[in-house]
């Protein structure tokens, strides 16, 4: 796999010392500065769109809101009591931790258990891959897309009912199936059950397969091997998959407001609001609230494992 | 199975494999379903069945007479996304390269491209907004939408990038020096097949992810809509078939750019064990 072009021999030998020379003295020389070249372009998107942006929003959410003028300079903490003390945000919070708490759940049993059976189960590498890789294809596709494609199939007179209706299990067709929190919930599965299985593929894959042979010979049961060796070898992954579904489902307002049809909403819904008013001030106040959230989260699943440092090890 | 045989399968393995199929299914189901009910015919129906199949929707989408500017969406998604998938790859190969070193503030950027990974996208789309403002800017999708792209599809560029080049041990490129290769040659020779499929993914991310992406658009497009954009009104206005032609549109499209990917990282793996 390495270097095949190295066994050409393109080099004849006589060269050899003092290139060598030069190339060490160069690369130690170059060492200095070359990381800060190398990752500068990268710093200075992540500044321009994200960091300054990010530091905006908190100083317009001091800002004031007046009719037909928009924004108008102040510090003032009143979007934030307006916020704080307005019960429909708390039950927006409140919805929106209970999809994340659900479909958590859900993607994460899917997400493990499908990784499972790909890693240790399937014995041909190449099998493997292909399956990973149906598994992956439609997230390169269009979310709104796949979240419409939802409506023939769970709708009124859609596949499900029909198919029930048609063995004649109902005699109603059944109405919680679209526009309700169950497909709420389906969406959001359908949507991010493959950001649980990628990063937790790779890190089973990454498991030694003599490990579990040990364990299996040491007198583990099966499900003593998954609990005490599989789990614990792939956190990193669950961490990870855990941080994109949590921070996903707590930032999504487009599948909550397609697939609740309007019902249910969620915290960025509320801002969605606000914006179409354009108070940018409270949809600020509203975004800082959220991003306080959101990272402390993410901190929380940072603290229980370094994924950093499995990272860019 | 061809391979070696290790006995007989646990009972697990059917178990797993039937919840694998279901997902499968579950996966690709409703997409199928949109698929064939693009070809619906004059009768508008949007549930099954299939009534005299037509390609009527498809031709609607393109003479944008009732639903949205369709066409003119497409050509502003097309070239953002090529931007985007190619400055994603010089800026997150380059910045993948710099965090084989240590360098100072490696841990600030590094934080700072996660917190621009999970950041919800309307947040971001919100401080784009006001930036643009504050600079007396006026948002479009080759400025402020590319930008709020960028701070998406860069930070998943350089994960992979992490994952790829964790296989690239120093000390191959340590013993091209030693044989007196020159930094050229260890680029072009060692660093760049082994990196390359790598490469090919973190275009795959660019150009989907920016083709696909909603949330970060929705205020930084400016006044004329991409694709995504597009998508999301009709999914309020147009209650006819013609959404689903759409659909069909846009993932063949995404099918399309997802197989040369594939296509050529298989090559290139083909193509060098074959050399070797």
């Amino acid at each position: 796999m390495s270097a095949p072009a190295l066994k050409e021999g393109r080099v004849s030998a006589a060269t050899l010392p003092a290139s060598r020379m030069k190339m060490t003295a160069d690369s130690s020389g170059r060492k200095a500065w070359a990381p800060y070249l190398q990752v500068a372009p990268l710093t200075l998107v992540l500044l321009l769109f994200f960091a300054i942006p990010v530091a905006l929003v908190v100083v317009v959410s001091f800002f004031r809101y007046q009719m037909l003028v928009g924004l108008v300079p102040d510090f003032t903490f009143k979007n934030y009591v307006d916020i704080l003390t307005n019960p429909t945000n708390w039950s927006l919070y409140l919805s929106t931790f209970k999809f994340t708490i659900i479909v958590l759940a859900i993607t994460f049993v899917l997400g493990f258990w499908i990784s499972y059976f790909l890693v240790f189960h399937v014995r041909n590498l190449m099998t493997a891959i292909a399956l990973f890789l149906i598994c992956t294809v439609p997230f390169w596709t269009s979310n709104i897309i796949r979240m419409i494609s939802w409506r023939p199939v769970l709708g009124r007179e859609g596949l499900i009912n029909q198919a029930l209706q048609g063995m004649g299990v109902t005699a109603q067709p059944l109405d919680w199936l679209l526009y309700s929190d169950f497909s709420v919930i389906v969406a959001y599965v359908h949507l991010y059950t493959l950001f649980m299985i990628v990063p937790i593929f790779n890190s089973m894959a990454r498991i030694d397969k003599s490990l579990l042979e040990a364990a299996v010979d040491g007198g583990a049961s099966r499900w003593g091997v998954v609990w005490n060796v599989v789990l614990p070898l792939s956190k990193t992954g669950i961490a990870l998959g855990s941080l994109f579904v949590v921070t996903l489902v707590m930032g999504d307002f487009s599948v909550v407001t397609v697939m609740s049809g309007g019902l249910s909403g969620s915290v960025t819904s509320g801002m969605f609001n606000d914006l179409q008013f354009l108070n940018y001030p409270r949809a600020a106040a509203n975004a800082v609230i959220l991003l306080i959230v959101v990272l402390l989260i993410a901190v929380a699943i940072f603290r229980l494992v370094d994924v950093r440092k499995e990272l860019v090890r | 199975m061809a391979l070696p045989s290790y006995g007989k399968r646990p009972w697990t393995f059917y178990v797993l494999a039937t919840l694998f199929t279901l997902f499968v299914i579950f996966l690709y189901g409703p997409m199928i379903s949109v698929l064939i009910l693009s070809f619906q015919g004059p009768s508008a129906a949007l549930n099954f069945p299939l009534r005299d199949p037509s390609l009527m929707w498809f031709d609607e989408l393109f003479n944008p007479r009732r639903v949205g500017d369709v066409p003119g969406a497409f050509r502003r998604s097309l070239p953002l996304a090529l931007i985007t998938m190619l400055l994603t790859v010089v800026i997150a190969v380059t910045a993948g390269f710099a965090f084989r070193h240590r360098f100072r503030g490696a841990t600030l950027v590094f934080y700072m491209a996660i917190a621009s990974l999970i950041i919800p996208g309307l947040v971001l789309s919100i401080g784009i907004l006001v930036t643009a403002r504050f600079l007396g800017l006026s948002a479009n999708w080759y400025t402020t939408a590319l930008g709020a792209h960028l701070s998406w599809t860069l930070p998943f560029g350089l994960l992979i990038m992490f994952a790829v080049l964790g296989r690239l041990s120093p000390s191959y490129e340590e013993a091209s020096y030693d044989l007196g290769a020159t930094r050229w040659q260890t680029v072009k020779d060692v660093v760049l097949p082994i990196v390359f499929p790598g490469i090919i993914a973190v275009a795959l991310f660019g150009f989907t992810l920016s083709y696909d992406e909603f949330p970060r658009s929705w205020l930084t497009v400016g006044t004329l809509n991409t694709l995504p954009l597009e998508i999301w009104t009709m999914t309020t206005n147009v209650t006819s078939p013609a959404l689903y032609a759409l659909g069909t549109v846009t993932t063949i499209v995404s099918f399309i750019v997802i197989a040369l990917a594939l296509g050529s990282i298989l090559l290139i793996q083909r193509r060098r064990s074959g050399s070797s």
